[in-house]
C-alpha cells in the first residue's frame, strides 16, 4: 500500500516533467513524420490525393535493388569481420579490453566525412595504392567510383558498430561456459554453434541493425567513392529535396518506402531477439 | 592453443591496420609540401598556418561548437525531467508507447529525420516568414539528443532507492527541494554522459543539418563536405590531423578518469 501513498504524493510533479517532452516530440516527431507520409499521397503543390508518387518511384526500382545489395554485403563484411574482433576482445585482460575498446571508438569519433575523404585520396587513379601497385609494374587499377569503393566505405565508416556491441555481449560470456562446453566433448565449430553463436544474437542484432540502417540510407559514401554513376537510395531521396529537381511528392513517397523497408527488416531481425537494444548504448 | 593466440594477434593487427592506415596517410600527407596525395616532397607546416587563417572553417567551428553546447543543455534538461517523468508513470501500454516513440529518432534513417523535420520548417516558413538556421538546427539537433539524454538517465533512476526521495519528503522537504537535494546528485552520472553523447552527436551531425540549415547557418561538417567535393585541399588533411589528436586526447583522458574511478571503487 506503501505504492498508492507515493503515487499520490508525486503524482502532479511526475506530469508535469515530462510533458515539456511530450509536447517536443510531437511537434517535432511526429508531425514532420506525418509530413511525409501527407506528401507522399498528394500530387505537389496541389492537394488533392494521388498515388501517381509511389508509380514515379517504380522507375527507380533498380537503385532501390542496388542499395540493398551493396548494404547486405557490407553488413555481411562487418559481420564477418566483427564476429571475431569482438570474441577476440572480449577474451583479452581487462587493460587490453580498455585499450582496444579506446582504438576502436577513436575513428569513429572522427567525422566521416574525413574518413570517407580517406579512402577518396587513397582510391585515386594517381593515388597512394595505384603507386604503390606500379612499383611492382602493374596497374593502375581504377578504384574509385566503383560499386567496390562504395562497399568498402561502408564497411570503413560503420565496422566499428559492429564490433562493439558484439564485444559488449561476448564479454558477459562466462569463460566457463565454454570451457563446460569443450570438456563435454564440443569441438570448435559446436563451441561455436551452439554457445557462442545463440549467446551473441543480441549484439548481432544491434551490430546489423547499426551497419545496415546508415548504409542503406547513406548518400555520402555513395557520391564521393561511387561517383556520378552510382546513385543510392539516398542519392534520389536527397535530389528530389535540394537538387535541381524539387519534387516533395516523389522524395517523400521514396522515404516513406525506405522507412517501412527498414522497418520490416528490423521487425524480421527483432524476430530473433526480444531485447532489441541490449548494447546500443556502449 | 599457442596457434590460436598467434592467429588472433595476426587479425587484430590487420583489422587495426585496416582503421588506421587511411587516417594516417591523411595526417602524414598534411605535412606534404606540393598538394600531392601520392609522393611526399617535403616537409612544410604551411596547411597548418592556411588553415588557422582560414575564416570559413574558423567560423563554422565556432558556429558547431556553439551548436553543440546549446543542442546538450537544452537536451540535458529537457531529457532529464523526460526521465523523471516516464519514470514514474505506471500505465505500462503508455510507458511502451512513449519509450518506442523515444526510439524513433535513433532507429530512423537520418536522411528521413532530415527531410521530415525539412518539410515542416519549411512548410511553416511559407506560413510565416521563419527563416532556416541557427533556430531550426538547433531544433533538429534537441530532437535527435533528447532520446540519448534520456536513455541515459532512466537506468540511473531505476537504481536508484526510491525511499530516498520518500524519506527526504516525510522529513519535511518540498518535492522540487527534494528532487535537487536528493534525486539529482543520484542520477547526475547518467546526466553527464548523456550530455556528453548529445555534445558530440550534434558537433559531428551532416545529415541533418544539411537539411534544416537552409542557408542561415554553417557548420564544421557542412564545411568539410563543401571541401571534400571541390578540389585537393591538404587544409582538410590538416584538420583532420588536428580532430584525430584532439579527439585521442579526450578519449586518453576519460579513459584514466574512469580507471582511477573504478580502482576507487
Amino acid at each position: 500500500m506503501t505504492e498508492k501513498k507515493s503515487r499520490r504524493r508525486t503524482f502532479d510533479l511526475s506530469r508535469l516533467t515530462a510533458v515539456p517532452y511530450f509536447v517536443w516530440m510531437a511537434l517535432f516527431t511526429i508531425v514532420p513524420l506525418a509530413l511525409v507520409v501527407w506528401y507522399a499521397f498528394i500530387d505537389y503543390p496541389d492537394t488533392s490525393f494521388t498515388i501517381s508518387n509511389f508509380t514515379g518511384v517504380v522507375k527507380y526500382a533498380k537503385t532501390f535493388v542496388k542499395s540493398i545489395n551493396l548494404s547486405l554485403i557490407s553488413t555481411v563484411i562487418c559481420l564477418l569481420i566483427g564476429f571475431p574482433m569482438g570474441f577476440i576482445m572480449s577474451r583479452m585482460s581487462e587493460r587490453g579490453q580498455r585499450t582496444m575498446q579506446l582504438l576502436i571508438m577513436l575513428p569513429m569519433w572522427m567525422s566521416f566525412l574525413l574518413r570517407t575523404y580517406a579512402w577518396m585520396t587513397l582510391l585515386e587513379n594517381e593515388g597512394l595504392i595505384n603507386k604503390f601497385f606500379s612499383l611492382f609494374g602493374i596497374g593502375p587499377f581504377t578504384m574509385i567510383n566503383t560499386r567496390g569503393a562504395i562497399v568498402l566505405g561502408m564497411v570503413y565508416n560503420y565496422l566499428p558498430f559492429m564490433i562493439l556491441p558484439l564485444y559488449s555481449v561476448m564479454v558477459k560470456i562466462d569463460r566457463s561456459v565454454i570451457e563446460a562446453a569443450q570438456d563435454l566433448g564440443a569441438d570448435a565449430f559446436h563451441v561455436f554453434s551452439r554457445v557462442l553463436l545463440p549467446l551473441s544474437v543480441p549484439g548481432i542484432v544491434t551490430g546489423i541493425t547499426m551497419v545496415f540502417v546508415p548504409s542503406v540510407s547513406t548518400f555520402i559514401i555513395s557520391r564521393m567513392l561511387g561517383g556520378g554513376s552510382n546513385l543510392l537510395i539516398g542519392d534520389l531521396i536527397e535530389q528530389q529535396f535540394l537538387g535541381s529537381v524539387y519534387n516533395p511528392g516523389v522524395g517523400s513517397a521514396m522515404s516513406l518506402l525506405l522507412m517501412v523497408m527498414i522497418l520490416l527488416i528490423m521487425g524480421i531481425i527483432n524476430h530473433f531477439d526480444s531485447d532489441e537494444m541490449e548494447g546500443m548504448l556502449v | 592453443m599457442k596457434k590460436g593466440k598467434a592467429l588472433s594477434h595476426v587479425f587484430t593487427a590487420l583489422v587495426m591496420l585496416f582503421l588506421f592506415a587511411p587516417i594516417l596517410v591523411l595526417i602524414v600527407f598534411s605535412f606534404n609540401e606540393s598538394k600531392s596525395r601520392a609522393l611526399f616532397t617535403g616537409f612544410t607546416f604551411r596547411w597548418y598556418v592556411e588553415l588557422f587563417r582560414n575564416e570559413t572553417i574558423m567560423s563554422a567551428l565556432w558556429g558547431s561548437v556553439s551548436m553543440a553546447v546549446c543542442a546538450s543543455t537544452v537536451a540535458a534538461v529537457v531529457g532529464t525531467a523526460a526521465a523523471v517523468g516516464i519514470y514514474k508513470l505506471r500505465g505500462k501500454r503508455v510507458k511502451s508507447l512513449i519509450m518506442n516513440v523515444t526510439y524513433l529518432p535513433i532507429l530512423n534513417p537520418e536522411i528521413v529525420t532530415g527531410i521530415s523535420m525539412m518539410l515542416l520548417f519549411v512548410y511553416i516558413k511559407n506560413l510565416t516568414g521563419l527563416r532556416l538556421g541557427f533556430g531550426t538546427v538547433l531544433i533538429a539537433h534537441v530532437t535527435f539528443c533528447l532520446p540519448y539524454a534520456i536513455l541515459s538517465v532512466l537506468p540511473k533512476l531505476r537504481q536508484m532507492d526510491p525511499s530516498l526521495y520518500e524519506a527526504a519528503q516525510d522529513l519535511g522537504c518540498p518535492p522540487v527541494k527534494a528532487f535537487f537535494k536528493v534525486v539529482l546528485p543520484e542520477i547526475m552520472p547518467g546526466v553527464i554522459s548523456g550530455y556528453l553523447m548529445s555534445f558530440t552527436f550534434s558537433l559531428d551531425d551532416f545529415i541533418i543539418t544539411y537539411f534544416t540549415s537552409g542557408s542561415g547557418f554553417t557548420s564544421l561538417p557542412l564545411v568539410i563536405y563543401s571541401m571534400v567535393r571541390k578540389k585537393v585541399n591538404p587544409q582538410i588533411n590538416a584538420l583532420s590531423a588536428i580532430i584525430f589528436v584532439a579527439v585521442l586526447l579526450l578519449l586518453l583522458i576519460s579513459n584514466l578518469v574512469q580507471a582511477r574511478r573504478e580502482k576507487a571503487d
